[in-house]
């Protein structure tokens, strides 16, 4: 933790989260396509992006829905998932400036993403509470915006348009990927085995008990234990905010 | 609105949230096990992943114009083009395919 107040200011913040937000827009239009395909209604999409602000997790929690999954499923889906967000917590809490007193850190954990971390922690100096309100602000508003405007046209664009969107959120989640996994072949290896077995899931008679939320966690937690295991990363300690370990 | 969804999203967005929020304001140290700490690490990647296939094959309604569009989005992450970009020209080419005339 470190005590020094930070020279970052809300507008530095905003400034920093715009291009976050304007990929905010567009994914999130896919999002709110891929809702509306699936049967859930306008206000409900957005309600879900308002309130989560997540992307995979998002998409696995429609799944459980739409399934009518039990609640107890969807606790697990999105612990499993969002779980990276505890360990990019972990890493933030060492990056804030002392005016981050208990409150502040509350409403600020609200508008910890992959990409918020990311820009927060890279960061020369430690932040504070308004560089990081503002970071978060655009990214907020590109989210919910995108989800309002994909889910509305979801009902009036053409049939082909519209399913040709519901790509859009899957594209993305490749490209999160690959670049990492080109790099690493841990990475590279915990993609192939996660998708192994969620087609293995998927297709193979046996296994086809197993609902969608629940094979998103089964299919991750193996992969990624096995990988742990097989391959794990660096011993030095201040590599550990899982997104910039390197392998040793 | 329907009740039983909205217990759905607001059990799924309290969830998250206390994902994010508790270690945020109570953590103040490093995990050290050098297991939880790979697995924390791969654990985004393997989600993706496990989210994406065999997905991504049924998100068009059409085979062929997912296969497509996957095609496209990986040549272009490979390039490390930025997300929006792969987002929207794998969506482009999959609507292009489900133009053809087979």
């Amino acid at each position: 933790m470190s005590q020094r107040i930070s020279p970052y200011r809300y507008r530095h913040g905003l400034r920093d989260g715009l291009p976050i937000g304007l990929g905010y827009l567009s994914v999130s239009f896919g999002f709110g396509i891929s809702a509306v395909g699936e049967g859930l209604r306008v206000l409900e999409a957005l309600i879900i992006s308002m309130t989560n602000l997540t992307s995979a997790g998002q998409v696995a929690g429609v799944t459980v829905i739409v399934a009518a999954g039990t609640l107890f499923e969807m606790i697990l889906t999105q612990l499993v998932i969002n779980l990276r967000y505890s360990l990019m917590g972990i890493t933030l809490t060492q990056r804030l400036d002392a005016r981050c007193t208990t409150p502040r850190r509350m409403l600020m954990s609200f508008g910890l993403t992959d990409e918020i971390f990311a820009v927060a922690v890279s960061k020369p100096y430690p932040v504070g509470p308004s560089y990081f309100y503002g970071l978060m602000t655009l990214p907020y508003i590109g989210w919910a915006g995108g989800t309002l405007l994909g889910a509305l046209a979801g009902q009036i664009l053409p049939t082909e348009l519209r399913m040709s969107m519901g790509i859009m959120i899957y594209a993305m989640f490749v490209a999160i990927v690959l670049p990492p996994a080109k790099k690493e072949h841990g990475v590279a290896l915990v993609v192939m085995l996660a998708a192994a077995l969620s087609c293995c899931v998927r297709f193979l008679p046996f296994l086809q008990w197993i609902s969608g939320g629940f094979s998103i966690i089964i299919c991750a937690v193996i992969a990624a234990a096995v990988m742990a295991i097989v391959k794990p990363i660096s011993e030095d300690p201040s590599d550990g905010d899982g997104g910039q370990a390197h392998e040793a | 609105m329907r009740l039983s969804i909205l217990i759905y999203i607001a059990v799924m967005a309290l969830t998250t949230y206390l994902v994010r929020m508790i270690p945020v304001t109570a953590f103040r140290k490093k995990i050290t096990s050098r297991f939880a700490r790979s697995f924390f690490y791969y654990i985004p990647y393997a989600v993706l992943a496990a989210m994406t296939f065999p997905a991504i094959f049924y998100s068009t309604g059409s085979l062929l114009s997912a296969a497509v569009g996957l095609a496209v989005a990986m040549v272009l992450a490979w390039k490390s083009c930025s997300l929006i970009v792969v987002s929207l020209a794998a969506s482009l080419a999959a609507f292009l395919v489900s133009l053809l005339p087979f």
